[in-house]
């Protein structure tokens, strides 16, 4: 019925999508790992770090690629901006205000978008990024085939960082323990923040990427914080491995479910991982608790 | 004894004024405001049932409205029976989907089950964006029926509209007044305060979390068919929308979680704020309004996280020392 070429097709945007879908879901991860609270304003986030990318080339004509390091240091400031104004101070408040808070920010920074830039669907015309290649009958986008690329590249990094340096192992420690992390000199404000910058600065690599090949609307970050949210459960708190082979998994899933079953139901193949899996085993694939 | 009576002197003067409001009022907009604030009290206080009471933080409660909304509608449509029935049988079809969501998700706690009620809303929305026998993306418009109590659609005047939504409104806090007051309402505290100590009491913990998803539901539901017999317009972004089950359970934070008047205190405040900002800045689709909400969110739950009645006992607590 469906011929091993169009399987095969699908297989390989899934992954590519995938890529995508874990970069968004690692730096949830982080924030969630670190501190126990999930960002709700995450997709939001991500649609700032599109259209820092998509006005950078309209306005000044810089390429996505080229833009990709500001969007990095603009995601990051604010990551650390949001820590400082909002989050330090719901850090001991009952859990629905700590929804609450980043639920309201993610839907003013939404509005605020769209109060701007109006809620138009756009797209970056002739980025240095296009086309696509062909394997044997397969066609794998350049701009997807980067992304994934850069994805990989980013998650080894920040492994890296996050196991072999100073500053990355006094961020575990924090997670692990705030009490016993500060009596050993660790400063959990800081680390809270850095944290929440370098989530925030995924998301501005995860932008700029997306930008060469996916439509910028103030709603467009909604369904991948969602997805998100589904891939750090799968993953596990704060393991980095973890959310990678998670936004494949998923990725993988959606893509087969939609040729397989129909595109509607998507979401509900996503939703039915994340139901076997926080029953099955809650503390995620890579899960340490 | 004395502040007993005074707190039932001053409940029948504000049911008295709210009766007599429509008369003294006349213009559409102070109807429509009011019938407003009527609505989401009503989704505020049944929201407060499972996520006040019983502490289960559900963000996906426009499944209930939206179900509510669509049974009635689908029913006077395709059936011809009465909305006051399609209500009722919507009302039911809630209770029957809170069993199917709570059943596997009430083993979930904190940001795992907030997150799997958002995931349902999601789904819900995205499944009736699909379903072409119930109208799918273009959404209901329901006939023009001859004006009358049983057709419940009034098209010369609001005041019927406003006295239905005031009963529903009445019904929903006798409804939380119950609650509160019996057995039922110790027992979804008990699991708010120590799920596991009220299971070491032999509370049947899964049962009584279902209980109040079900009250919860029901109400949630009513809410839903009177809207649409109120618009005479439903959709799957109109009535499934993520942002209505936040709003809800804004209403039920802003005023105070877990107390009869607290999501009352809440629709005063926000839905107000909500019309107005929609009148001054409205149109176009720019969201202003949104804006405004999005803000009032973070700064509540930054600064008044236990909501105003919390504010009201800070100052009762500093007056007393």
């Amino acid at each position: 019925m469906y011929s091993s070429e169009i399987i095969l097709q699908t297989v390989i945007s899934g992954l590519l999508m995938g890529c995508i879908y874990a970069l968004v879901a690692v730096g949830l991860c982080l924030i969630w790992g670190l501190m126990e609270i999930v960002n709700f304003a995450h997709g939001e986030m991500l649609m700032l770090g599109m259209f820092t990318s998509f006005w950078m080339f309209t306005l000044y004509h810089i390429d996505p690629m080229l833009s990709l390091p500001l969007c990095l240091v603009i995601l990051f400031l604010i990551g650390v901006g949001t820590y400082f104004i909002i989050i330090k101070k719901i850090l001991k408040a009952p859990f629905l205000a700590q929804i609450l808070a980043t639920f309201g920010l993610g839907i003013f920074l939404r509005y605020l978008a769209q109060f701007l830039w109006t809620p138009d669907f756009r797209m970056i015309k002739n980025p240095a990024l296009a086309g696509r290649i062909s394997l044997g009958g397969i066609f794998i986008g350049v701009p997807e085939l980067t992304a994934s690329i850069i994805t990989i590249l980013s998650f080894l990094l920040l492994y890296w960082f996050i196991n072999k340096t100073e500053i990355g192992t006094a961020i575990l420690a924090t997670s692990e323990d705030r009490e016993a992390a500060s009596l050993m000199g660790i400063n959990s404000d800081k680390m809270f923040a850095l944290g929440w910058g370098i989530g925030a600065a995924c998301l501005g690599v995860a932008g700029a990427l997306m930008s060469n090949f996916y439509y910028i609307f103030p709603e467009v970050g909604f369904p991948f914080a969602l997805i998100a949210y589904v891939a750090v459960a799968l993953g596990g708190f704060g393991s980095i491995p973890g959310s990678f082979v998670a936004g494949i998994i998923i990725g993988l899933v959606e893509f087969l479910g939609g040729l397989f079953i129909a595109p509607a139901f998507k979401y509900t193949f996503v939703f039915i991982i994340y139901l076997l899996v926080v029953f099955i085993r809650p503390q995620g694939l890579w899960g340490r608790y | 004894m004395g502040e007993k009576k005074n707190r039932w002197i001053w409940l029948a003067i504000g049911a008295l004024l709210l009766l007599i409001y429509p008369f003294f009022l006349t213009l559409p907009f102070p109807r429509h405001l009011m019938i407003m604030i009527f609505l989401y009290a009503s989704m505020g206080l049944a929201w407060n049932m499972i996520g006040g009471y019983a502490g289960q933080i559900s963000l996906g409660h426009a499944v209930y409205f939206g179900a509510g909304a669509y049974t009635s509608t689908l029913m006077l449509m395709k059936l011809g029976v009465t909305p006051w029935i399609g209500m009722i049988v919507g009302g039911f079809i809630s209770v029957g989907l809170a069993f199917i969501i709570g059943y596997p998700s009430f083993k979930l706690a904190g940001h795992y089950f907030a997150i799997a009620t958002i995931a349902i809303g999601e789904i819900a929305q995205q499944w009736m964006l699909n379903w072409d026998w119930a109208g799918a993306a273009v959404g209901l418009t329901l006939p023009i029926l001859p004006e009358s109590f049983l057709n419940m659609e009034f098209h010369t005047s609001k005041v019927p509209y406003y006295y239905i939504a005031f009963g529903i409104f009445s019904l929903t806090i006798l409804a939380t007044y119950w609650v509160d007051r019996s057995k039922l309402g110790y027992y979804f505290k008990a699991i708010k305060g120590d799920l596991e100590g009220a299971r070491s009491l032999g509370i049947n913990v899964a049962r009584y979390k279902f209980y109040a998803l079900a009250l919860s539901a029901f109400f949630t539901s009513i809410c839903g068919s009177f809207y649409a017999q109120y618009v005479l317009f439903i959709d799957p972004d109109s009535v499934f929308p993520l942002m209505l089950s936040i709003i809800v359970c804004l209403v039920a934070t802003l005023g105070g979680v877990g107390t009869v008047w607290g999501p009352v205190i809440g629709a005063f405040i926000l839905i107000p704020i909500s019309e107005f900002t929609r009148i001054q800045f409205g149109g176009g689709g720019k969201g202003t309004d949104l804006i405004i909400y999005g803000f009032l969110i973070m700064v509540i739950s930054i600064y008044q996280p236990f909501g105003v009645i919390g504010l009201s006992k800070r100052f009762k607590k500093k007056e007393s020392e």
